[in-house]
Order: C-alpha cells, then sequence, then structure tokens
C-alpha cells in the first residue's frame, strides 16, 4: 500500500502536467496553423529572431 | 492599458529599436488574405515581402488559413501598400472581412480545451478501473478497490461537469423549447451514470461507471469538436472567397485628385472612376461618360447594355467601353437589388426548419430509452426484487442505451465527407447542406456563368485563317475589352504567338485602330470598320480590315463549361430532372440548353419567375438543387431545396448557396450529389451498427448482467466501429448511380 500512495500522485501529476502543457500550446495559438508549422521547422531562418 | 504596454513590447521586440513608443501607439494589425499561398516557399515569400514595406513591424502568416497578419504603422503605409507589394511578388491578396468567423473559432477553441481535460480524466480512471477490473480476477483489497472508486471520483466529477457542459447546454435549450434532441439522451445518460457511480462507491459496490461516463464524454466531445472545425475552415475559405473578390475604388475628391479606397468604404455621393474592363464596386449613377456595361451577373443578359449620363448602375457590372465615373448613391426602394432583397426575405421566411437526421433519430430514440428504462425497472419490481436491484439495473439500461454511436454517427460521416469535398475545391457551408442534398432529385441550372463561363468566346475560330488571327490578336492585346481577350486567347489556344503591337490607339465605344508597315489595321464595330472600307457586310459582332484586303468577321458567343455536356448527361442518367432557367433572351436560352442536351428549359425568368418555377417544382413535390451565380438567382438560391454556386457568382448569391465550387469544370455538381449521398447512405449503416450494438447489449443490461468493464467496452468499440466506417469515406471512389456508362 506504500507504493500505492507514492504512485498514484505520481502518476496524477504526470498526467496533469501533460494537460497543463496542452492547455498552454492552445492559449499560445500553437494549434492554429498545423500545414504551416511543418514547414516553418525545415525553413532557414530570416536573420528574423522568430 | 496592459494589452498596449505588451503590444509594445513584442513590436519593440520584434524589430529594431528606433521604433518609438510614439509610432507604436498608431500600429495598426489587419488580415490580409493571400490566395495562392501553398506551400512553405511561399511562406517566406510573403512575410520578406510584407515586412520590407516601410512602417510594417511584424508580419506573420498562416498556412491552413492562407491568411497573413500584419501589423503596421498606418501613418507611414496602408492596406492598399500592402497588398500592390504583394501583387509585385506574384500573390492575389485582399483585405478579409471580419465577420462572426472569430465567434466560431472561439467555440472550437474552447471545445479543443474540454477535449484535453476529457481526455485527461478518461486516461486517469481507465488506469485506475484496469485495475480494479484486474483486481476482480485476483485478490484485491476491498479497501485498496473502495481507495481507487473514490479516486475515479474525484476526477471523473469536476471533469464532467466541466467537459459536458455543451451537451447539457444543447439538451436545456432544445428542452426549454420542447423538443428533443440527441442532447438529451446524452445528457441524462452521462448525469445518470455519474450520480449513480457516486451512489454506489458510498455503498462501496462494484457497480461503478465513472470510466464509462467520462470515456462517453470524450468520444462525444471528438464528434463535437471535428463537427465544428469543419465548419470553422469551411467558413473560413468561403469569406477568402468573397475577400479575394472585394473591389477597390478609385474615388475623386473635390479637388480633382484621386485616391484608391476598399469598395466597401465609399459613402454615398462620392464619386467613383472606373476604367474600362473593370467591375463597377457600387451602386449609383453614371455622372461622366458613355460606355456599355455587362450586366449578365446581375441579369443573366448577355448582351451588354449601353449607358449615357443618368443611368442607374449597379454594383458588381462590367464596365465595357471606357473610363466613367459613378456618383455613389443610397440603394432605393425601386431597384433590382431591393426587390431582390425582399424576395429573398421571402423565401427564406417560407423554407423553413429542415430537422436534421440525427435530430429525427433522437425523437424516436430518446423515448425508446425511457420506456425500456421504466420497463426494466417494473419487471424487476414485478419479479420481487427489492427497489433497490431495480433502479440499478433500470439505470444500467440508460448507460448502456446512452447514444454515444449514435451521436458520432452522423458527425464522423459528415466531417469525413466535407473533408473530401472540400479537397476538390467545393465548399459546404451549410450545416444541414449535405443532408438536404442527399434528397434532390432535380436540377436547375441557370445560365450565364453556371451553364457557361460567362465570359464570350470567338465562335467562329474555324473560318479565320493563321495569319489573320496572329495579327488581329496583337492588335488586341492593347486592350482590356472581354471580346479583345477572347481574340487573343483564340489565338494562344492555337499556338500563334501573340505579340502586342506598338502604337494601338483605342477609340472608345468603337474599336481599336494601328498603323504598320502594311497600312492601316482595325479591329471594331461594323460602323468603326466601315469607316476605313464600305464594304463590310454580314451580321458579326467584330470586324477586322486591314488596307488592301477584306475585311473578316468575328462572332462570339458565351461558351458552354467544358464539361456541361457530359454533366448533364451523367445527371440525367442517374434519374435526375434537369431544368435551365435564365434571365437571358429566350434565342440564346435555347440554344445553350440544346448545346448542354437539357430539353425543360426557361428563358427571360425574372427573380420572381425563377421562384414562381421553383414553387411549382415544390408543389409537384420535387426536392431542388439550384445551381447560380448571377444576383438574380440569390432568391432562388435561398428558396430551393439546396443550392450551389459557383466562386465567380455575385456576392449575395454565393451567401445564399449552401455550398460553392471552385473552377471551370462543371463536374464539381456530380460529385457534390454522388457525397452527399453516400453520405446519407453511411449515416444509416452508422446507425445500423450503432442499434445493432443495442440489440446485443440492453437485453443483457436489462437482465441485470452489464458489469461496468461490460459498459466500456461496448461504448468503445461501437464508437470506434462508427468512426472507422465514416473515415471510409474519405478514400473510397464514389460515383454516381450509372454515371460511368454516359462517360
Amino acid at each position: 500500500m506504500m507504493a500505492l500512495a507514492w504512485l498514484i500522485p505520481c502518476a496524477l501529476a504526470l498526467g496533469l502536467i501533460g494537460l497543463i502543457a496542452f492547455l498552454w500550446a492552445l492559449n499560445s495559438g500553437q494549434f492554429e496553423d498545423l500545414d504551416g508549422a511543418g514547414w516553418r521547422a525545415i525553413q532557414d531562418d530570416d536573420k528574423d529572431p522568430r | 492599458m496592459a494589452q498596449a504596454v505588451r503590444a509594445e513590447l513584442r513590436v519593440v521586440g520584434g524589430s529594431d529599436h528606433e521604433t518609438g513608443p510614439a509610432q507604436v501607439r498608431s500600429s495598426q494589425a489587419a488580415t490580409l488574405v493571400v490566395e495562392n499561398m501553398q506551400c512553405g516557399g511561399c511562406m517566406t515569400t510573403i512575410e520578406r515581402a510584407l515586412r520590407s514595406v516601410p512602417g510594417v513591424t511584424e508580419a506573420r502568416t498562416n498556412l491552413s488559413a492562407k491568411r497573413a497578419t500584419v501589423v503596421f504603422d498606418d501613418q507611414v503605409t496602408d492596406m492598399q501598400a500592402l497588398i500592390e507589394e504583394l501583387n509585385r511578388v506574384g500573390y492575389h491578396a485582399a483585405e478579409a472581412t471580419e465577420t462572426a468567423d472569430a465567434h466560431a473559432a472561439r467555440r472550437a477553441d474552447d471545445l479543443m480545451r474540454r477535449l484535453g481535460v476529457a481526455g485527461f480524466a478518461a486516461a486517469n480512471v481507465m488506469l485506475l478501473s484496469v485495475s480494479v477490473w484486474a483486481g476482480s480476477a485476483s485478490d484485491m483489497d476491498p479497501a485498496a478497490k473502495d481507495l481507487f472508486h473514490w479516486l475515479s471520483a474525484l476526477i471523473a466529477m469536476p471533469a464532467i461537469a466541466y467537459s459536458a457542459q455543451p451537451f447539457f447546454r444543447s439538451a436545456a435549450t432544445a428542452l426549454r423549447a420542447r423538443r428533443l434532441n440527441m442532447d438529451v439522451p446524452i445528457s441524462l445518460g452521462i448525469t445518470l451514470a455519474t450520480a449513480m457511480s457516486l451512489f454506489q462507491t458510498v455503498r462501496g459496490t462494484e457497480q461503478v461507471y465513472f470510466d464509462a461516463a467520462i470515456m462517453l464524454t470524450f468520444f462525444l466531445l471528438i464528434g463535437r469538436y471535428l463537427d465544428e472545425l469543419v465548419r470553422v475552415r469551411a467558413r473560413g475559405a468561403a469569406e477568402n472567397l468573397l475577400g479575394l473578390k472585394a473591389l477597390s475604388a478609385t474615388v475623386i475628391d473635390a479637388d480633382g485628385a484621386a485616391r484608391r479606397m476598399p469598395a466597401r468604404a465609399l459613402k454615398p455621393g462620392m464619386s467613383v472612376q472606373v476604367a474600362a474592363g473593370e467591375r463597377i464596386p457600387v451602386d449609383g449613377k453614371l455622372i461622366d461618360g458613355e460606355t456599355e456595361i455587362d450586366e449578365s451577373l446581375i441579369t443573366g443578359e448577355t448582351v451588354p447594355r449601353f449607358a449615357t449620363p443618368g443611368a442607374l448602375i449597379h454594383a458588381g457590372t462590367l464596365n465595357l467601353a471606357r473610363p466613367i465615373t459613378v456618383a455613389a448613391t443610397a440603394i432605393d426602394d425601386h431597384t433590382l437589388l431591393a426587390e431582390i432583397a425582399r424576395l429573398m426575405q421571402a423565401a427564406e421566411q417560407g423554407r423553413g426548419q429542415y430537422v436534421r437526421l440525427a435530430d429525427r433519430a433522437a425523437r424516436l430514440y430518446a423515448p425508446a430509452v425511457h420506456i425500456l428504462g421504466a420497463t426494466t425497472f417494473v419487471g424487476w419490481m414485478l419479479a420481487g426484487a427489492g427497489w433497490e436491484q431495480s433502479l440499478t439495473c433500470a439505470i444500467a439500461v440508460l448507460i448502456i442505451t446512452c447514444p454515444c454511436a449514435l451521436a458520432l454517427a452522423v458527425p464522423a460521416v459528415q466531417v469525413a465527407a466535407t473533408s473530401r469535398l472540400f479537397g476538390k475545391g467545393i465548399i459546404v457551408k451549410a450545416s444541414d447542406g449535405l443532408e438536404r442534398l442527399a434528397e434532390v432529385d432535380t436540377v436547375v441550372f441557370d445560365k450565364t456563368g453556371t451553364l457557361t463561363r460567362g465570359e464570350p468566346s470567338l465562335k467562329n475560330a474555324g473560318a479565320i485563317g493563321d495569319a489573320v488571327l496572329a495579327r488581329a490578336a496583337s492588335l488586341a492585346a492593347a486592350s482590356r475589352h472581354p471580346y479583345s481577350k477572347a481574340i487573343v486567347k483564340a489565338a494562344s489556344d492555337r499556338g500563334l504567338s501573340v505579340k502586342p503591337k506598338g502604337g494601338v490607339i483605342e477609340v472608345p465605344g468603337a474599336g481599336l485602330s494601328a498603323r504598320g508597315p502594311r497600312g492601316e489595321q482595325r479591329l471594331g464595330s461594323k460602323a468603326w470598320v466601315a469607316g476605313a472600307c464600305a464594304e463590310s457586310g454580314g451580321t458579326a459582332t467584330l470586324w477586322y480590315f486591314e488596307t488592301g484586303a477584306k475585311p473578316v468577321g468575328f462572332e462570339f458567343e458565351d461558351a458552354a463549361r467544358s464539361d456541361a455536356r457530359a454533366v448533364v448527361g451523367a445527371l440525367r442518367g442517374a434519374g435526375y430532372q434537369v431544368e435551365l432557367l435564365s434571365g437571358d433572351r429566350e434565342q440564346t436560352v435555347q440554344s445553350a440548353a440544346r448545346a448542354a442536351g437539357i430539353d425543360e428549359w426557361e428563358g427571360g425568368a425574372r427573380p420572381d419567375g425563377k421562384i414562381a418555377r421553383l414553387a411549382e417544382l415544390k408543389a409537384m413535390g420535387r426536392k431542388v438543387l439550384m445551381v447560380g451565380d448571377g444576383l438574380n438567382d440569390a432568391p432562388a438560391l435561398a428558396a430551393a431545396h439546396a443550392s450551389l454556386s459557383p466562386s465567380s457568382a455575385a456576392d449575395i448569391s454565393q451567401n445564399a448557396a449552401d455550398a460553392v465550387f471552385q473552377g471551370e469544370p462543371l463536374s464539381p455538381v456530380i460529385e457534390l450529389l454522388a457525397v452527399a449521398r453516400a453520405t446519407q447512405r453511411m449515416a444509416l449503416q452508422n446507425f445500423a451498427i450503432a442499434i445493432a450494438y443495442n440489440v446485443v447489449s440492453v437485453p443483457l443490461a436489462m437482465a441485470g448482467h452489464v458489469t461496468p468493464l461490460i459498459a466500456a467496452l461496448a461504448m468503445s468499440f461501437s464508437s470506434i466501429a462508427v468512426t472507422a466506417n465514416a473515415l471510409r469515406l474519405r478514400s473510397s471512389a464514389i460515383a454516381i448511380t450509372s454515371m460511368e456508362q454516359t462517360r
């Protein structure tokens, strides 16, 4: 039972981190242009920090 | 205030530090639609081009939406400059129209957020449930089992309270209007499953369904989200089309200075200059100049109208002959436009509410679910079980019949169908459009711009020699008149090289002339050519003459779309009744009908005449698909059972239509009807799968044999089965019945 007391909160916390990361990504507009995001990854940088 | 500060920081961080606060305050954000943004390369080019314009501080493209967001200083530059810069690097751009789109996108985002929460909760509750199921087989400590149930409750209940709100809200709205929709049994199932699970957790029994309740919510949200996403994309694409067609106008100020501005910013009383070959951006009165106006987009009439000062001119018509000045006026009640607005209002009210398939199913399904639940309860009571056991079985029935698959059945198929059509340039805008299209048995076409291309093409090209055609074309290349363009096109289609001739003089309303080594060349009206050579005869529209040769006549027609005849044949082969209904003259309509192979035709139809014919067909029990593009078709598009318009259509018509297709071929009509029918077939198949699952599992539930494990498995399998079935629609070849034979 001691193992459960550790493992269950761990599992929940990890899941929660994933959820928070997802909500953060959603709110910062990272799902807005799924077609374009793939292209941006392979493009040369334009001296522009973005 | 905080927002202003953040905007300032972003701008400063994004570019050089010379941008002082004073300039930042006048910066504004705007969205541009860019038509031919196709790949990553375009994104870079467009962003670089926009950033190179002085005053632009930030530019970011969105490839999925085909849009670019620009932050610029409106004291240094303006929208027009940005659009012109993009034109220079080869992209057709326009200012995006701001509409309800933002609202729908927010709704999709909201669903996504709820979906994320439901997914998180479903995964964790499942983890705990699987342990409990595994534990039932071995020797799990009852205390640990209770702990797991309580943990499940702790995760599932807040998650359901948040994630399932869209269903609760929709169900409440339906109930308040005394209707039943699919969300009523869904909400009931989710709520009861949660409430009973809590009760059983308190009692410490096995009948805990938290996993089923949260998974149900998760699956249903997926369907709901995809549905919304497709609609947002379709609406965005439709708005892009309208935005790109939006005109800009050259306004002449009181002091005589000319400036460009978007047509929608025009105000009554402004003087607008319209060059030859341009579309007229505003309703108004001709105040200076005489010209010919092509009104085919408004009335369907292909022969241009001659307009003199004082004539009323409609927005969207084409100025053919020479520059004119138009005074913008407010629309008064006697114009054609006002009549069309009146007819459209009447047509929209007359069409009535269409009840969607899923809601029709819910009307049958919801009462059946409640009757089954009640029967189970009464049956167990009569059999002598206690009220507690009877109620447990009744609730198990309600949970198992909760229409998970049923509620996914239609959205999943619609999403697959809509994205398939989207890939072929057909945008389905109305959410119930596909269902109405599937019921269509009669197709009514408009002529000009729908069955035909809506632009003249050279009819007697075969009778004109290569040399003459080439010389006429090099003369015509100097002009923007549609007839000139048709000659140039005919010449380049034949593979002749067309070199624009220098020194061409365009005489408005008459024709073109040039002097060359062979003497004078003229291309124009009969009177204009006859001025140089008296012996021209015949009835051709345009004549070409060069010194020392016989004049050659050029005849034009509004040619049918390349596959019009094949499409009409395929439709008739598949059992559709096809009609032609046009505002053009009888004779033209007759020849177009004959060319396309349509027997039923009517010419000279006014907007109210078109509606009358549609009402007649409706009275005969026919479901009509109206395909039209002109302003005069708009009321008919709104009145028909379903409607389709090409992307070249008048704005009002495009807005009224259920779907819009792009490109020259007419074959999207067939694709659309075939996919709509396949969609309907597949939705019914999915209903059958869902019902088959209920036939198996409901007796089990009524007999009291449903454990939480069975409920969870049954729910997942039926949902995955209907989704997988729907995905077949994306790839499978769909043909309209007996279409192959006619090809």
